[in-house]
């Protein structure tokens, strides 16, 4: 890439570059001893053509939409169509989310994203001891077919594509999605969207987990076996960074801990039989965006990287669509100050041209208050309209990949690719993502990195403007959604009212069936279908399964 | 007291997000407090039992699901009913300024939001602590 | 006595504040002590230790939900390391036996090494007891890792359990020297791993070579997925039927008695020497000469011990 004969002579202007600065440090100290990433990597004062001499741009880059995918997985991106402005929501009841995906689509949302409450989440039904308190809350409760067709009310299902952050009763609240479809009278070849059903994240992070890694693993490569046949415009999995980095990690390891878990789902569903580019295309990624903007941009680009030749070289794959690294961005949550709001929407900006600088296909973003509470419409709006500034008013959108070439992108793509495959090779030393998930190594990691962080901030090694500078006095904050108490009865009571008027021999006979087929080798989604057709609830499919699979137990690490 | 003040470092509720919990029980510890952590998941029931069990002097909960208006006076509550109020009961995670005053009346000694530095909890929990 | 009383009745809080109290030497707690060690001796005590990671607590907690369908009354004491520097320790072993939790037959205790001299088994010694008055049938007591301390610990076991891990081929290695013998039962957990087999034939080796009495049984176990449980409380009751039989079973004890005593004195000697300033300020001088090599550290020691009493 570089004139190697002029490499010399570059090396002698960069040696008089730093004696240069090094007199002028020598009088006046720089801000800081040493300047760092969001993730902690010290970063240099200058990045020149030495800092990538083996760049070669079609090996390092290609084009947009060709191998290795660094500069995105479509040849002409945004100048297409812009990303999908998908903003997660969920609240309440069935009915009251609906009304807000309602809005959001008036408001030019492109994709409903829901959000489940944490009983949903978990496979209890509402009237479940350990739901109390806890309904409605982070998301929409959803005890049975019931609530979904009331969520879905009005919205036609071949017209919208659906995300669900749902995970290990992912494939029950799919078969839901699916039967409302058929009630509507969209065929499951028609619908799109994506269930997250990324259970090793939920072990590592988010802890949203119930049955134990094998049985939790087939259910996801019976899902991946049943898409491609049934339903083949759904994004079976949306293997998340988003919560490891959440947990504290670094933007490496974010990269490295997520396609440790991916190589782990394409093991797997290779094992149960499948081919790799029958399941590959549909696998779909969703991380996270921080503040460092151009740290967070090389994040993006080195994850599509190495993922394509993982799959490429790793896997054998053939098919283009195996290899491309399509991701859903979302905001960095612990990024957000609960000090002063409204400086959030300053920093959910920075974030939200970082997820579209590094080539996102979807994006949410955060709102000011959520480090408060769950966000108000009106913060909700704002978030959106973040986006459709960055999209139509900023610019970025107009160039392909406009950063690359830069010294430092280049630099630190390359950087994060390399500690992100060392952690690979790490873990598949271990024995794969789950036995070092087991052995808390990819926890004890992240926990160790997040530790740091909190120290630095508190040595005020790191600002966070608002937290340890500039404070102000402030009132408290005015105007935060309350999901009220009576969401819990409310659901506990059309539980009653369900289990009175649906034909209960069936729902019996189905879960019968669930049970069998639990204990052999069936692929599990028919028989799931079955049950929530004829309303079975939830808990009720839940039960049976982990009457059958048991539960996990975490391996904590502090 | 030249004891290490014991911690129980709970998580009420059904959220997963113990990061706070976690970096909270370390800065414990490298305050050289014994911290006694519980696990994701508990029952205020199952809290007040492990605190009773291990004796400790501080409850520290952590939650974020929104379910603290919930769980936390249910946890002030059977401290109460076991006798065992003398057990400093602080609370952290995402819990909107508005619900403070109400868990304080029932019994929460403090609430840490986002953003607390460890050495304003671990600072609170020296100074109040049973002597 | 109060808080004796209400333990003797079975009170958790009065067997907790108890714990407490004994643990950091607050007033009184010697009166305690001799209290309950009357009162004690009914309990059967099995140790569990083995290296970091080799699912000790997991263990524990199936062998105690085994143990519970017989309605026994069961305590665990599950110890962690004390941070050296800060003095401050994270314990953790509750979190794998959560559904134990609300089990009001089950009393579950974490304690920190603390790291000062002899206090451990001490400590642990009279949790034992107190947790032995208030009515535990079996106590269970969960070590941090394997070494001095957790041979100090375990010595006050009635049955000892080694849990092992397949591929700690050189750990075997390293451990066994002196800690090894304190193993009653060998469990070789996680056994669905690699290297099961292997590691089973080494430790059946070792075994083989060393002079037992009789020789443990060596089971293997997948604790996580409740596999060999039944076995490995099998081989307990193998063990406690040995042990009466042979009539070990108060050999023992009376070993232990012994250890005891000699502890106590081993202990508060060291305690007339440190608490005492004026012998303190002896020993800083003998401490100066010692290093100067004016005087030798027997003729030292010596001199300290004749003096204290007076």
């Amino acid at each position: 890439m570089f004139d190697k004969d002029k490499l010399p002579q570059l090396k002698s202007s960069l040696e008089k570059y730093d004696e240069l600065t090094k007199k002028m440090t020598d009088k006046r100290p720089e801000r800081k001893d040493v300047f760092k990433s969001g993730s902690g990597d010290p970063v240099k004062n200058v990045y020149t053509p030495l800092d990538i001499e083996e760049f070669d741009y079609s090996e390092s880059l290609g084009m947009p939409g060709s191998y290795p995918y660094t500069r995105g997985v479509q040849p002409n991106m945004y100048r297409g169509k812009l990303w999908t402005m998908r903003m997660y929501a969920g609240f309440a009841t069935a009915e009251e989310s609906n009304k807000r995906y309602k809005y959001l689509v008036e408001q030019g949302s492109s994709g409903l994203s829901v959000a489940f409450d944490l009983p949903t989440q978990i496979g209890y039904d509402s009237d479940h001891a350990l739901a109390e308190g806890e309904v409605g809350k982070v998301g929409v409760a959803i005890d049975s077919l019931k609530d979904m067709e009331v969520l879905f009310d009005g919205i036609p299902l071949d017209k919208v594509s659906t995300s669900m952050t749902i995970n290990a009763p992912a494939s029950v609240l799919l078969a839901m999605y699916i039967a409302v479809g058929e009630k509507q009278g969209v065929s499951a070849d028609q619908l799109r969207g994506t269930i997250q059903n990324d259970i090793l994240k939920e072990y590592i992070a988010r802890g949203t987990y119930i049955f134990p890694t094998e049985p939790s693993m087939r259910l996801i490569t019976d899902i991946f076996e049943y898409c491609s046949k049934e339903v083949p415009q759904w994004n079976t999995i949306s293997i998340s960074g988003y919560h490891i980095r959440e947990a504290g990690s670094t933007a490496a390891q974010e990269v490295g801990f997520t396609l440790a878990d991916g190589i782990a789902y394409v093991e797997a569903a290779l094992k149960a039989g499948l081919k790799v580019d029958e399941f590959a295309p549909r696998l779909s990624f969703f991380f996270n965006s921080h503040n460092d903007l151009l740290e967070e941009v090389a994040k993006f680009r080195a994850a599509r990287r190495l993922w394509a030749k993982i799959m490429k070289e790793r896997f054998g794959a053939e098919n283009p669509k195996s290899m491309m690294l399509k991701f859903h961005t979302q905001t960095g949550g612990s990024t957000l100050t609960a000090q002063q709001p409204d400086n959030n929407i300053i920093r959910v900006t920075i974030q939200t041209l970082a997820a579209v600088l590094g080539g996102t296909q979807s994006l949410h973003t955060n709102s000011r208050d959520e480090a408060l509470a769950l966000p108000s419409e009106d913060s909700v709006r704002i978030a959106l309209r973040t986006q459709q500034i960055v999209g139509h008013e900023s610019g970025v959108t107009n160039s392909v990949d406009p950063l690359a070439g830069s010294y430092f992108i280049e630099a630190m793509t390359d950087k994060i690719e390399e500690e992100a495959l060392a952690y690979i090779t790490k873990i598949d030393e271990i024995g794969g993502a789950p036995k070092a998930i087991d052995n808390g190594y990819i926890q004890q990691e992240i926990m160790d990195a997040a530790y740091q962080y909190q120290k630095d901030i508190e040595s005020n090694d790191r600002v966070v403007v608002g937290v340890n500078q500039y404070q102000i006095k402030e009132g408290p904050p005015k105007g935060l959604l309350r999901v009220d108490l009576s969401v819990g009865e409310q659901q506990k009571k059309q539980l009653v009212d369900l289990k009175a008027s649906r034909d209960n021999d069936a729902v019996e006979k189905t879960l019968v069936a669930l049970k069998t087929a639990c204990h052999g080798t069936d692929n599990l989604m028919p028989y799931i279908i079955d049950a929530v057709k004829v309303y079975a609830t939830l808990g009720e499919i839940t039960q049976v399964m982990r009457d059958v699979f048991g539960e996990y137990q975490q391996n904590v690490m502090i | 007291m030249d004891r290490p003040i014991r911690v129980l470092v709970a998580k009420p509720g059904l959220d997963g997000h113990d990061r706070g919990a976690k970096v909270i029980a370390r800065a414990l510890r490298d305050a050289g407090m014994e911290v006694i952590y519980t696990g994701l998941r508990q029952t205020p029931e199952q809290i007040v039992n492990a605190a009773i069990q291990e004796d400790v002097d501080v409850i520290a909960a952590s939650i974020l699901s929104g379910a603290h208006a919930t769980l936390l006076p249910r946890i002030s509550a059977l401290l109460k009913k076991e006798d065992a109020e003398d057990i400093l009961f602080v609370a952290g995670g995402v819990i909107p300024e508005d619900d403070i005053p109400e868990l304080i009346e029932k019994g929460i000694k403090a609430v840490f939001t986002p953003g607390t530095p460890t050495t304003v909890t671990v600072k609170f929990i020296e100074e109040n602590v049973r002597k | 006595m109060d808080l004796i009383d209400q333990l003797k009745e079975g009170n958790k809080r009065a067997a907790a504040k108890l714990i407490t109290l004994v643990e950091n030497k607050m007033p009184g707690y010697e009166e305690v002590l001799k209290e309950v060690h009357k009162l004690s001796g009914n309990a059967y005590v099995v140790g569990v230790t083995g290296p970091p990671g080799s699912g000790k607590s997991t263990l524990t907690d199936k062998l105690v939900k085994s143990l519970r369908k017989s309605g026994k009354n069961i305590a665990i004491i599950a110890v962690d390391p004390t941070s050296p520097f800060t003095g401050g320790s994270i314990l953790g072993d509750r979190i794998r036996m959560n559904d134990l939790n609300l089990d009001p037959g089950v009393f579950i205790r974490s304690m920190g090494t603390r790291g000062h001299l002899g206090g451990l088994s001490e400590s642990t010694r009279a949790a034992v007891k107190i947790l032995d008055v208030m009515g535990s049938e079996y106590i269970f007591i969960e070590t941090v890792g394997v070494g001095q301390s957790e041979v100090e610990i375990v010595k006050n076991a009635d049955t000892t359990l080694m849990v092992l891990v397949p591929g700690l081929g050189d750990d075997i290695q390293a451990i066994k020297a002196g800690i090894m013998e304190i193993g009653d039962v060998f469990i070789i957990n996680k056994s669905d791993l690699d290297g099961a087999n292997r590691t089973k034939r080494e430790v059946e080796m070792m075994l083989d070579l060393s002079h037992y009495e009789r020789r443990p049984r060596v089971v293997m176990a997948v604790a996580m997925d409740n596999k060999g449980i039944d076995e490995v409380v099998e081989a307990v009751q193998e063990h406690h039927d040995f042990l009466v039989t042979s009539g070990q079973y108060h050999q023992n004890r009376a070993v232990t008695a012994r250890d005891e005593i000699l502890e106590i004195i081993q202990v508060q000697t060291m305690k007339n020497v440190l608490e005492n300033p004026e012998m303190n300020k002896e020993l800083e001088s003998l401490t100066r000469q010692v290093a100067l090599r004016k005087m030798d550290p027997y003729t030292a020691g010596k001199y300290i011990l004749d003096n204290i009493q007076g």
